[in-house]
């Protein structure tokens, strides 16, 4: 459903990568992997559409995600190195707005559930700003569960989590995968997962 | 759609309310600057009646400029800008909404304490009226001029210094026409041929404005 044609990316004058190309079907997940500065979070943000990629096509359904535009990102949920959350805004009122600019009108018993699926319990009035770290991030995880995204791209969502999150999350794929979902993640640790382990994509070895 | 236009907008106000220091610095800084003026120019009542209107728009266009810088940036730098930018609704939507929360929290007020800035400077009422309205069509065009510059110098080091130098420029047409509405009153002219000039700006900065903000949004992400 994700195909990637022989893109090529530039930070600056740099040449990231140039030439890739790889297909991710339903169902499948991509772990990119690559040491700092090899281009990987630039690769997930080109396929989320923040950046357009020098040379190549990103298409979605057989569609460029240049022309797709909002219908594209109504299926895809990207998680970045920033949260996205709002400190003064509560972990409730931070979750609504995620979910409604994702085209989705929630109750507040559907965000608590999706907090409690990512390990979060009692914390919707809080004010995010006061969560630590770990707690924030599982916020913009619980953003996932919210949306009916079927491409998750995560840019090292392992990364403030503990162990038992790790675990959460990585059940949490599963699921998604095996609803049919396609999946492409950063990571610096190997991914464990039921469905079998995820295909690798290494940049930056010339 | 416009389900995701209100609550980027009640987000945003809700935002401003909490953070009350940031709508009451510009506020503040609009009502010392007209009050600085009797100071300077003296006592004159005559002679500040005919500078009355320059002074409120001026202090009225830096006034609005102060709280420019913040419209993207807190939202840049925690990441849910992106996040807006990935939305499953058109980007220059939501980008409205922001820049009416912007005009709604820092636009408003001024309009609202004008008249009282007006009176202290001895603008009869007919000159109030005619100041409000110019205000009431204007901060709205420069919220939104304004917007295209804040985005465009979004993650700029020195953008605070750089968007007033971007945006001022712009904001002329609508200072002297604004401006020259109230004062046209004031000489018994009739002030109606500014204001539809005005309300030409506001309409052509309402047409293009979200637009351009969404393109120079687009641009800072990458």
């Amino acid at each position: 459903m994700l195909q990637i044609e022989n893109i090529c990316c530039e930070r600056g004058d740099r040449r990231l990568f140039q030439g890739l190309s790889f297909a991710v079907g339903a169902g499948e997940s991509m772990h990119v992997v690559g040491h700092n500065g090899s281009g990987k979070t630039t690769l997930l943000r080109a396929l989320a559409g923040l950046l357009a990629p020098t040379e190549g096509t990103i298409r979605w359904r057989e569609e460029d995600i240049r022309d797709l535009g909002e219908e594209y990102h109504q299926e895809l949920a990207y998680l970045g190195h920033l949260n996205g959350n709002k400190g003064d805004l509560s972990v409730y009122e931070n979750l609504r707005v995620a979910a409604c600019l994702a085209g989705r009108m929630v109750t507040p018993e559907e965000v608590t559930a999706a907090l409690r699926r990512i390990g979060l319990h009692d914390c919707e009035d809080l004010p995010a700003r006061i969560l630590s770290q770990g707690q924030q991030r599982r916020v913009a995880l619980a953003r996932l569960f919210l949306t009916k995204a079927a491409l998750w791209v995560l840019d090292e969502p392992f990364v403030a989590l503990d162990t038992a999150a790790v675990a959460t999350l990585q059940h949490e794929i599963d699921e998604h995968l095996r609803r049919g979902g396609i999946i492409v993640l950063t990571a610096h640790h190997e991914v464990q997962l039921n469905t079998g382990a995820p295909r690798l994509l290494e940049l930056g070895r010339h | 759609m416009w389900a995701a236009a209100r609550i980027v907008l009640w987000r945003d106000v809700l935002l401003a309310v909490r953070r009350q220091s940031e709508v009451v610095t510009s506020l503040f800084f609009f009502i010392l600057v007209v009050t600085l003026f009797p100071l300077g120019v003296g006592p004159d009542i005559e002679m500040l009646r005919i500078i009355a209107p320059g002074v409120v728009w001026v202090a009225a266009l830096l006034a609005s400029m102060l709280a420019l810088n913040r419209m993207f940036s807190g939202d840049y730098v925690d990441g849910s800008l992106e996040q807006m930018v990935l939305a499953a609704q058109p980007l220059p939507v939501l980008v409205f909404s922001k820049i009416l929360a912007h005009w709604l929290v820092s636009g408003l007020p001024l309009v609202v304490m004008a008249p009282v800035l007006g009176l202290q400077l001895g603008m009869d009422s007919d000159s109030l009226r005619v100041l409000v309205i110019s205000l009431l069509i204007g901060t709205p065009v420069l919220s939104l001029i304004g917007a295209v510059g804040a985005a465009l110098t979004l993650g700029l080091r020195g953008g605070g210094v750089l968007i007033s130098l971007l945006v001022l420029p712009l904001y002329i047409p609508v200072l002297i026409f604004g401006a020259g509405a109230v004062e046209a009153t004031q000489a018994g002219l009739g002030g109606d041929s500014h204001l539809y000039l005005l309300g030409a700006i506001c309409v052509f900065s309402l047409l293009l404005g979200p637009w351009a903000s969404s393109a120079a949004l687009r641009i800072a992400m990458e």
